[in-house]
């Protein structure tokens, strides 16, 4: 997996929390630097790629892997 | 900003079930960046109070998923409202659905604007103390001094 500079888990947590929290997250970072977030809300695969689209952040990656979904979100 | 979007709400009941629509939508509006609005009229107004204390009812609600069928007679039982209302709270707890608070908190984090309707505060005598700091008071045309301008516009 690529590196990344800070890690958010929103494991067991549903609409709209993931996203809220990754916002939040990424606001503690700086531009440039990635996000990785854990999150088991089905919901978040779209979610995701609808928050980049509208934020201009770049989701890097998109995975499912056991059960639970793992993405990386580059800040613009 | 005025290439900002714009999302204004109108949030007019006050149940626990219809609680979540206006403060899922409008933290999350904030979030992708919108400036957002919900001006809490009628019921509504119950989604600003400190101490929020919704409840949630099946009667009249056949749509309501129930563990068990429950003849509608039986669901006008006292205590039946309050039975109802803790088992979604303890099904929403497990499965990762933020409370009201939360949501309402994050909410006021992300400046979502909250304009309560005078005209309700005084035809229900609301003690404006018992409503959380930080909001507006405004009526129609307040509202529509933003609306106008929006992007989205709901009625919830």
């Amino acid at each position: 997996m690529a590196s990344f500079d800070a890690e958010l888990d929103a494991s067991g947590l549903n609409c709209p929390l993931p996203i809220l929290k990754a916002k939040k997250a990424l606001a503690g970072i700086d531009s440039g630097q990635v996000l990785h977030i854990i999150a088991t809300d089905p919901g978040a695969i779209k979610d995701f790629e609808a928050f980049a689209k509208q934020t201009g952040n770049d989701l890097l990656e998109s995975k499912e892997e056991g059960g639970k979904f793992y993405f990386l979100l580059k800040k613009s | 900003m005025s290439d900002e979007k714009k999302l204004a709400i109108i949030a007019t009941k006050g149940s626990l079930d219809w609680a979540y629509p206006p403060f899922i939508l409008a933290s999350t509006a904030a979030a992708l960046g919108y400036e957002t609005q919900i001006f809490f009229t009628f019921y509504g107004l119950q989604l600003l109070k400190k101490n929020l204390d919704l409840k949630v009812t099946s009667v009249g609600n056949p749509a309501m998923p129930m563990p068990m069928p429950v003849p509608v007679l039986m669901q006008t039982l006292p205590g039946m409202q309050g039975m109802m209302t803790s088992m979604m709270k303890k099904k929403m707890k497990s499965k990762g659905v933020a409370s009201v608070d939360e949501l309402r908190e994050l909410c006021m984090e992300a400046e979502v604007k909250m304009i309560a309707c005078q005209m309700t505060v005084d035809l229900f005598d609301m003690p404006t103390n018992e409503f959380i700091d930080g909001i507006e008071y405004g009526g129609a045309a307040t509202f529509f001094e933003f609306a106008g301008e929006s992007d989205i516009c709901l009625y919830i």
